[in-house]
This record gives C-alpha cells, structure tokens and sequence, in this order.
C-alpha cells in the first residue's frame, strides 16, 4: 500500500513536470531567482543591480523577436522625456574638449572600477564622431558632422541634451545609456559632451 | 621551447606592448600584429600546454581518495571524454542536475577525489604566477571534442528549462546601464570600438562564437574557459560578479551552446 502511494505521487510529479510547460510568467519568476542567487556583489555592484524598473522590464519583454506595440513605445518615450532635468543656469553647453575626453572614457559602473572617480561615457564605443578617432563602434550611428547637418540652433541643443540624458525620450528601448536619468554623468559633463556635439569649433563639426 | 613558438613568443609581447596602449587607432595595427601571430604559429597554440597538463590531471591520483577523474561521466559514460563536451551542458541523473563542464568538473572531483565542491570553485581561473586545475581540464576535456559537431538536446524537461532560464538571462536589461547580452550581442554585424560583436541570437554567429572557446588569450597569456568569459562579459554589463558554477553560468551557457548546435566544434583557439 505504502509502496503504491509513493508510486502514485511519484507519478503525479512527473505529470506535473512533463505535461505542463511551464507559463512565460512562470519563467521569468524562476529566472530572478536563479539569478539573484547566481551573483555576489562586488565593489560597486550590489544586486539590487538585477532588480528592474519599468523601463528595464518592458524593454525586456519586447525583446528578442517579440515586437513592441506602438502605444507601448509611446507611453516609454513620454514617460522617459518627462524625467529630463535642465541645468538652472538654463547653459547646455561646456566645453566641447573637456567633452572630448568623456567620450573617450570607458570608466565608471563595473566592479573593478573607483567608484569615486568620475565616469566617462564611452560614446565612442558605440558612434563615430570625429575624423581623428578611427577605433569607433557601430552600435549607435554616426554622430560627425552632428550639428554641422541639423543646425546649431537652440532645438538641436535641446534634444542633443534630451538624448544624452535619456535616450529613451525618442527611441524607447534604445540601447544607448540614460546617461542623466541614471547619473551615470553629472551635469557640467552632460554639458561637455552636448558642446562635443553642438560647438562649431568641435572636431565633431568639422 | 620550439621556434615557431619563441617566433610567436616575441609577437605577443608586441601585442601585449601595443594593446597596452589603450583603445586607440593603435588597436587596428594590434589586429594585424594577432594575424602575423596566428600565422607565426602554424597548427600550434600555446594552449596545448594546458591541454597536456589537464590530460595528466585527469589521470593522476589526487585529492583525499586518492584517486583519478578517469571514471568522471560527463554524460557518455564513465570516463569517455571524446566528443563529451559537444553535448553539453546536459542533465546528470547522479546530480539531478543540469551541469556544463565547469560545474561537472568540480561535481566529479569532489564524489571521485573527495575534494569538497567550495574547495574545487575556489580561483578557478588563472592568472600571474597561477595555473588552475579548471583551466587545465577544461583545455584538455575541450580538445577532444575538436571536429565534433555541437549536439546538445533540451529533451528532459531540466534542460529545457534551462535554456529558457538562460533566454531570459541574455535579454534581462539591469544595471545602471540598462545592459543585457542581447544590448551587445543581438544585433547583426555591430562593434564596440573595433571589436567585432557576434549576434549570440543567430545561429551563424553563435555557432562561430561558441565553438571557439576556450581560448588562449594573447593578452593575457591565458587560456580562459567559456566561464570565464561570461564573467567577463557581465562585468562589462555593470552587473555584479558571477558566481563560478552557478546556475545562472550553466543556464546561460545552455542557451548559447545549443544556439551553436550543427557546427565542428574547433578549440582551444587562440584571441587576442
Ligand atoms: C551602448 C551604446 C551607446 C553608447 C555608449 C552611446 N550611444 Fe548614443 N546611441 C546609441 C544607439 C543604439 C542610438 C540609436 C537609437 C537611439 O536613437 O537611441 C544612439 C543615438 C544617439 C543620438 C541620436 C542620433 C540622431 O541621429 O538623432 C545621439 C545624439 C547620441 N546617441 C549621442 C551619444 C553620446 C553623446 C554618447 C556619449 C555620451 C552616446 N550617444 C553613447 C548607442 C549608444
Ligand atoms: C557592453 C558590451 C557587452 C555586453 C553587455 C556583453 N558583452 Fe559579450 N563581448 C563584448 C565584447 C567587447 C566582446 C569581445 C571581447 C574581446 O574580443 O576581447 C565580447 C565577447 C563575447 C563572447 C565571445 C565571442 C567570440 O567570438 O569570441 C561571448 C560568447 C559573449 N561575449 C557573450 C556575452 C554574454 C552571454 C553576455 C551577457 C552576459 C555578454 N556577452 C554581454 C561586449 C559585451
């Protein structure tokens, strides 16, 4: 009898294992779990770097062949532009070679990096912007000649600073880093990397 | 030492020079100093070093039961090591557990050799001064498999939902960065500076990628293993440091390596 109890709820448990694919939900419960206990922080980088927000979790969801609706994609850009900050001094621009210099910086955010230091931005990893520099990614476009082809005026500076500060503002689910919503960069370097854009004197423009 | 292998010697300590340089247009010559390299080396690599340091392993008495790893199963029986790595990561019955190598190892050198699993996880990958047992078997084990086409099966229900669970991990977008895998790795024909980025989603560039690793890394002066490359890769996410054998590392692996099914495995190979 005792045998033949074990037998049954031996054979209820595979049923429930084989018959039921588990649920997309299911899945992902599991996956968070597996990854939360699949990672020690280090430095910087404390686990709470798995947790999602919003953005973090729709952009995954509408990833890897399932296609993101469009009001989905609107509700992320509004969401995304009414997070943008302006600097008081109402100035968005520095100095476009101080900007030049964080560009070039891959610093900033791993485990093994200072967390006192500054962080770079890394722009060059995934654009081109200037003629000089030939070791450019291709994640993003090309950003030479930036201002050069849309203008110097007072809307393009705005949205060079909307873009580096989220991204997501235009093009919900970018790649690109939200580098003022996530404090990745401060404010007089946001500045610098907008003059790298907008400056008629910047290699950029040339 | 042979002189095809002081040639190549004398080339990566070019490389080492100029990479040292930093990303910079330097990194485009540093690309034609590896071919000259790959070429001064002919059919060799310096990761056979490891290779035949890892064949001794295997077949050495160690540990507090004094005794080898040849009865080790990674999945084709006790002790068959040719062509076992071009099935995994698989479900082990005995662990009830889907393992890769890495896990398997240390999985059979603690109910083999008696060496605890925290003993067998600690530094596994090597560095300055350092030579690992895992590097060493990973190598060896990873060579057997040479011209063996990936084969790796999602037919019991834990490996399915493995690959799930590692589908998952690659578009999981954390971190102050918004990273995942897929930010770098799902899109066609991309580089990160002058990097080349596979798109691990296709099966073309997955199969490349993944058949490729472990790999002897001229910069380093290594050979490092397929987990310590995700490690790697999660650092760059800005995500924290990934345990060694977690199964987080096996998932994941899971989902590239059957993404890579059809193709000649072909490693150790040699990077820059
Ligand atoms: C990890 C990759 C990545 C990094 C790093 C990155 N970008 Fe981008 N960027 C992209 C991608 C992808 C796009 C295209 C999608 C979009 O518009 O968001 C883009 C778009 C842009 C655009 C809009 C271009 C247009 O034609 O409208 C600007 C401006 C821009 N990036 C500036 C920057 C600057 C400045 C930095 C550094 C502070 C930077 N990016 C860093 C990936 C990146
Ligand atoms: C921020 C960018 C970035 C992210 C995010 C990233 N990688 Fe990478 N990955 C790279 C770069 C750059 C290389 C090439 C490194 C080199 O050649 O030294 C690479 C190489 C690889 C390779 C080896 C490819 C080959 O052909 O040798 C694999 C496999 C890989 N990554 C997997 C992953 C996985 C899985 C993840 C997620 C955990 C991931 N990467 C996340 C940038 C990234």
């Amino acid at each position: 009898m005792k045998t033949k109890i074990i037998a049954l709820s031996a054979l209820a448990a595979l049923v429930a294992g084989c018959a039921t694919t588990p649920s997309d939900e299911e899945i992902a419960a599991r996956s968070l779990a597996v990854m939360k206990a699949g990672f020690k922080e280090r430095g910087q980088a404390k686990l709470d770097r798995l947790d999602q927000d919003n953005l973090q979790r729709t952009c995954s969801i509408y990833s890897g062949g399932n296609e993101m609706p469009k009001e989905v994609a609107a509700r992320i850009e509004k969401e995304q532009l009414a997070s943008i900050r302006y600097p008081a001094d109402g100035k968005l621009l520095g100095d476009w070679k101080a900007g030049e210099k964080i560009a070039q910086s891959g610093r900033g955010g791993q485990y093994n990096d200072n967390p006192k230091a500054p962080s770079g931005a890394n722009c060059y990893a995934c654009h081109q912007l200037t003629k000089q520099e030939v070791s450019y990614g291709t994640i993003g476009p090309s950003l030479f000649n930036f201002a050069k082809v849309r203008g110097f005026g007072p809307d393009v500076q705005k949205y060079a600073w909307n873009k580096v500060f989220n991204s997501h503002a235009y093009a919900a689910c970018s790649s690109m880093p939200r580098f003022g919503h996530r404090g990745i960069l401060t404010e007089q370097q946001i500045k610098d990397v907008v003059a790298l854009l907008m400056d008629p004197n910047s290699p950029v423009n040339k | 030492m042979n002189q095809t292998w002081e040639r190549a010697a004398r080339a990566a300590c070019a490389i080492v020079a100029l990479t040292a340089c930093g990303a910079s247009a330097q990194e485009r010559s540093a690309v034609e100093e590896i071919e000259r390299y790959r070429q001064a080396l002919g059919d060799g690599n310096p990761a056979e070093l490891w290779e035949a340091r890892g064949e001794s392993l295997w077949k050495e008495k160690a540990g507090p039961k004094n005794a080898s790893l040849e009865k080790c199963d990674l999945g084709l029986g006790p002790g068959v090591v040719r062509g076992a790595y071009a099935q995994m990561p698989r479900y082990f019955a005995d662990s009830g557990k889907v393992e890769d190598l890495e896990s398997r190892l240390v999985t059979c050198r603690s109910t083999l050799q008696g060496i605890a699993p925290e003993e067998a996880k600690k530094n596994p990958f090597g560095g300055p001064g350092r030579k690992t047992v895992n590097d060493a078997l990973v190598a060896y084990i990873t060579s057997e498999s040479r011209g063996i086409k990936m084969n790796v099966q999602t037919s019991h229900p834990k490996e399915a939902e493995a690959y799930e669970v590692g589908r998952k991990i690659f578009f999981h977008r954390g971190g102050p960065y918004d990273f995942a895998c897929a930010t770098c790795h799902g899109v066609d024909n991309i580089r990160i500076r002058l990097q080349d980025l596979p798109n691990l989603t296709k099966q073309v560039d997955a199969q490349r990628a993944y058949t490729s690793w472990p790999a002897y890394r001229v910069s380093q002066g290594e050979v490092r293993t397929f987990q310590w490359r995700l490690e790697d890769c999660f650092r760059q996410q800005r995500f924290p440091h990934l345990d060694f054998t977690s199964e987080a590392s096996i998932a994941l692996t899971m989902f590239l390596a059957k993404n890579a099914n059809g193709a000649p495995f072909n490693a150790p190979s040699i990077k820059r």
